[in-house]
């Protein structure tokens, strides 16, 4: 904007810092700050663990501050080749796991392990945001129809793995890029019905049997107390029991005594629930619903379609993490494995996110070093 | 590219992104709300449900089973108490390969072929979580071959057990009885309250004392409130109430009467009953055969139960108790009163004994003992020569019916109310009780039987012995009792029980006692007294009855001839006494069965009884050294059998005074007072 006369470097880092957002920045190291506290009583105080959750916090930032550098064009031009390249790896991670037994998620280069899935979360959206952006919006029949085909391929790869919950949450980061490019409302309307009625036939055809199970269990916990009932029974007692002012921190009772299953992945919101109770889940739904809506608004700041139709995409794939996994702990929607947003252990899903909010505030540029207003 | 550039519109798709943000921005907040309520839900509405089911995961309630109390006699020594056993254990799920582990330990421990199956078997039966016993009672050197080598054998450990333990044996086993594990049975007769209070307990009063004051004896639950993790390991101790020890009781048992009952009665199956007339305890109370109480504590084993139950002896069986004798002539003191205070007799009256007595316009005999009869007899004589013939007219002048309620006034055919379980009332018998038992009339002939304690009057031990203890009172009573004192803490003085008073025998004249006491008197220190012989050489003066209790009819015009019948068909030998006369502080009624005469057996054995209960211990030595120069006099045969029998004694009282120490030994705390009377 106004640097022309300043030198070199100094100009460059303010330039940088000017590209940050920095009210979504303070919300996020807000909520991770939260989510590091928890995780240290959720861990049963393991340090190791702790060390390992400040390494992936660093290499999160790391690739946020990247990501944030990357323009949307460059973004544009490159969304084929990562989604080309991700539908590869989904299928050779598929094959390889054919020959081993069971559910085979990750990819092994040397001692890296790396989950591809993670990358569709962010490829899907970019691939179908570029080929909407193309068409003029509100898209055709035509174009919808390619751009689901575009979601639904890398879903089912997902779904053989098989792993119900990523999958759904690529799903929805694509669907959502659909819905913000213009999906007709009646369509829309449509679909739900469409999925209102095959949700039974695809429960009935569609799931694995512990899938199946899940959905069951959250009608009646009981019904199976020791078996996939005993996730959502020890959670509802950690979070019921947290009550209006929490245990406190390090206190939790369901959480410490090794009641909770999961408690530092999936389960870590119940832990949080037991310990700082309903005034700490008001501030952390606050939390929360200001970087979603933050997110929203950086999206309609992007400068073009793509731009808009990424970042909306990418801040509702955010919501739904956060809806799958506190509807799943609290006790209102099927166990699915979906992460606590950023704040449950694990470092590919942090990096995603992370990365995902460096591509949000990138948005508003064309190119690198360009200026907004020429 | 040219397609884009014509036909977008950037302001459009703006505005429609806009839109559709707007709406995304909404349903996100009203989704997040949903969300939110149902936590407003868990976490306010529901709170207190959750808390609840917080604490049930986490808090465990382990029951602390309290010590159980211990069991003395009069004078401080052990009769039941509590030992430490250590017992080498495992659960099934806990050992990895089970098979080779027995193996290796049945080479390292001297482990039986027998433990191995039965610990298998216990193993199939119980949870695999649930520790079983492979050996029981380890001693200290298998303790430490198993510490040694305790790596090898992952899942076994050495536990500690407390069992109920009798140090001297088969003592007084009738009297203390037994504990044994808690079954169904127990559980349905306790209350909620109760079973709360035996949750960690296994074990409970099966029989006599230990039955009879289960109460007093277990004592008080505490609890252990633990922190438990989802794996059920404690972490940490939230809460703890002790366990209040039971009571510890004092029984009015004089152990050295004891075991001196139970050693006269070896030779003959038998019971003795001693009370204190002053104020109804029991000093002791033998029924031999005996057993072994510590063969019942973890659960008998089917070949010790059968060994038991099928002995023709019957040694389970509790005599002094629940054994119906006829009583025969023992009973004639009571019955004397009760015919001078019914007027049927005076103490100047006489009857004219011919060897035999007719109901008059009856031919059939009733025999006297002594066929030449006993001419004219007066009250004082029939008692000291026990005629029969007296008392068959007394009873027959006298009728069932007065004469069943008179004896009733001495106890006969109702329980004492003694605090044990399972008392027999034997049988005074009346017209009315023959007429529904046997739908038959009641003969003048039954009456006449009844006067001397024959026909269908029974009687058990333990009432001959309250009865001659009314006698010996001169018609006050009081109820034969077994607990003299209790003791809540070692650090509290013991609690007497306070004797129960009976209503005192309702009798017209005084006099009566002494006439009747007159008479007892002269069976044993009279010159022509039944059980004069038994009486020589008595420190003491005392009075007693003999009896002779025919268990197999002899038919008219037949005599009994004791070598010609099988020994159980032979008569049993009884006799009661109390002494010493000035003031009398022990009544005592002893039978022994099928062994003869009142006069030859028991009427020898109550003195040796009476001796041990009422010499000094200076008194006794001058006995020993008496029996000494008695013995050089005699036959060498004779002589052998006292010298064996001497041995046999000194022996014996080594013995006891060792199992006396021992168990001092053993139970850490308790001071043993031996009786120093």
């Amino acid at each position: 904007m106004n640097s022309k006369n300043s030198s070199g470097l100094s100009s460059y880092i303010f330039r940088w810092l000017a590209s940050l957002d920095l009210v979504l920045l303070v919300a996020l190291a807000l909520l991770i700050a939260l989510g590091t506290i928890i995780l240290f009583s959720a861990s049963g105080e393991n340090i190791k663990m702790m060390n390992k959750h400040t390494i992936h916090l660093v290499l999160a930032t790391v690739v946020m501050l990247i990501a944030t550098q990357l323009s949307s064009d460059l973004l544009k031009r490159w969304s084929f080749w990562i989604y080309i390249i991700g539908v590869a790896v989904l299928v050779l991670v598929l094959i390889q796991g054919s020959m081993g037994k069971g559910a085979q998620r990750w990819l092994e280069i040397g001692s890296l392990r790396f989950q591809p899935s993670e990358v569709m979360k962010l490829a899907v959206p970019m691939m179908v945001a570029s080929y909407l952006s193309k068409k003029s919006l509100p898209p055709s029949f035509k174009d919808i129809f390619i751009a689901c085909m575009l979601v639904v391929v890398p879903m089912m790869l997902i779904v053989k793995q098989p792993d119900l919950g990523t999958s759904l949450l690529v799903g929805c980061a694509g669907f959502f890029v659909i819905y913000f490019a213009g999906l007709p409302w009646k369509w829309l309307g449509a679909s739900v019905a469409a999925i209102a009625i095959a949700a039974p036939l695809v429960f009935y055809f569609g799931m694995h049997d512990y899938q199946r199970q899940r959905v069951l269990t959250l009608f009646d916990p009981a019904a199976d107390r020791l078996g996939s009932g005993y996730h959502i029974i020890q959670s509802t007692i950690a979070i019921g029991s947290g009550g209006i002012y929490g245990k406190g921190w390090l206190n939790g009772d369901q959480s410490r005594l090794d009641f909770l299953p999961e408690r530092h992945t999936d389960f870590i919101f119940a832990v949080f629930g037991e310990e700082f109770g309903l005034l700490g889940n008001g501030i952390l739904f606050f939390l929360y619903l200001f970087i979603i809506w933050r997110g929203l608004y950086l999206a309609m700041k992007g400068h073009d379609s793509f731009a808009r139709l990424l970042g909306g995409s990418l801040s509702l794939t955010f919501f739904i993490y956060l809806l799958v996994n506190t509807g799943m702990v609290s006790g209102i929607l099927p166990v699915v494995g979906v992460p606590l947003p950023l704040i449950s252990y694990g470092g590919t899903s942090l990096v995603t996110l992370m990365a995902a909010f460096g591509l949000l505030m990138g948005l508003r540029r064309r190119k690198r070093g360009y200026d907004q207003n020429t | 590219m040219e397609k884009r550039v014509t036909v977008k519109s950037e302001r459009e798709e703006y505005r429609l992104f806009r839109s559709r943000a707007y709406v995304a921005a909404l349903l996100v907040l009203i989704a997040l709300s949903l969300v939110f309520a149902r936590l407003v839900f868990l976490q306010m509405n529901q709170y207190e449900h959750f808390t609840a089911l917080s604490k049930e995961n986490y808090q465990k309630r382990i029951p602390v089973p309290p010590v159980r109390g211990l069991i003395y006699d009069r004078n401080g020594v052990v009769l039941a108490d509590n030992h430490i056993e250590y017992v080498l254990e495992a659960a099934e799920d806990d050992v990895k390969d089970m098979p080779a582990s027995l193996n290796k330990l049945m080479q390292l421990l001297p482990i039986t072929i027998q433990e191995v199956n039965k610990y298998k078997q216990k193993l199939r039966v119980n949870s695999r979580f649930l520790p079983v016993v492979l050996r029981k009672n380890l001693t200290e050197k298998e303790i430490a071959i198993f510490s040694a080598n305790r790596s090898r054998f992952p899942g076994f450990k050495v536990s500690v057990r407390v069992q109920r333990n009798y140090p001297l044996g088969s003592l007084a086993s009738h009297l203390i009885g037994y504990v044994g594990r808690i079954d169904k049975r127990d559980l349905k007769n306790m209350d909620e309250a109760q079973k709360a209070n035996y949750q960690g307990t296994t074990h409970i009063g099966k029989s006599g004392i230990e039955k009879q004051y289960e109460s007093r004896l277990h004592g008080r639950a505490g609890y252990e409130l633990t922190e438990v993790d989802a794996h059920g390991k404690p972490q940490l101790k939230l809460d703890e109430k002790a366990a209040t020890t039971g009571e510890d009781l004092f029984l009015s048992i004089d152990i050295e009467l004891q075991i001196k009952a139970e050693e006269l009665l070896k030779e003959h199956n038998g019971a003795a009953v001693a009370i204190d007339p002053r104020n109804g305890e029991v000093l002791a109370m033998a029924s031999m055969p005996a057993y072994d109480p510590n063969l019942f504590v973890n659960g008998i084993s089917y070949a010790n139960y059968n060994a038991l139950r099928d002995n023709i002896d019957r040694p389970l069986f509790n005599r002094a108790l629940q054994g119906a004798y006829p009583p025969g002539s023992t009973i004639k003191p009571m019955a004397a009163i009760a015919g001078l205070n019914s007027g049927v007799v005076t103490p100047s009256s006489s009857v004219y004994g011919k060897g035999f007595y007719q109901i008059p316009g009856n031919k059939r005999k009733f025999r006297c003992w002594k066929k030449a009869g006993h001419g004219h007899i007066s009250l004082n004589r029939s008692l000291y020569q026990s005629c029969d013939v007296y008392f068959y007219d007394l009873a027959f002048r006298m009728g069932i019916k007065r004469y069943s309620k008179a004896m009733s006034r001495f106890g006969f055919g109702l329980r004492t109310g003694i605090d044990l379980p399972h008392e027999s009332k034997a049988l005074m018998p009346t017209a009315e009780w023959k007429r529904k038992r046997f739908d038959k009339f009641w003969y003048p002939g039954d009456t006449v039987n009844s006067g001397i304690g024959q026909g269908f009057f029974t009687a058990t031990p333990l009432q001959l012995a309250h009865a001659t203890a009314i006698v010996a009172n001169h018609g006050r009573q009081f109820r034969p009792h077994i607990l003299r004192a209790t003791r809540v803490s070692r650090n509290l003085p013991k609690k007497l029980v306070t004797p129960e008073k009976l209503p005192s025998v309702g009798v017209t004249k005084l006099r009566y006692w002494d006439d009747v006491e007159r008479g007892m008197i002269n069976v044993v220190h009279g010159a022509h007294g039944t059980a004069r012989s038994s009486a020589a050489g008595a420190k003491y003066r005392y009075a007693g009855k003999t009896g002779t209790a025919q268990v197999f009819g002899i038919a008219q015009n037949k005599t009994y001839d004791a070598s010609k019948l099988k020994k159980k068909l032979h008569d049993h030998s009884l006799f009661v006494a109390f002494a010493p006369l000035e003031n009398p502080r022990i009544a005592l009624a002893i039978i022994a069965e099928n062994a003869g005469g009142g006069s030859k057996v028991a009427a020898p054995l109550a003195r040796k009884l009476l001796d041990t209960y009422l010499l000094t211990p200076q008194q006794k030595e001058e006995l020993m050294a008496n029996d000494d120069s008695t013995e050089s006099d005699s036959s060498p045969s004779l002589m052998n059998i006292n010298k064996l029998r001497k041995e046999a004694e000194l022996k014996r009282q080594l013995k006891t005074q060792a199992l006396i120490n021992g168990s001092s030994n053993k139970t850490k705390n308790q001071t043993i007072i031996r009786p120093v009377q």
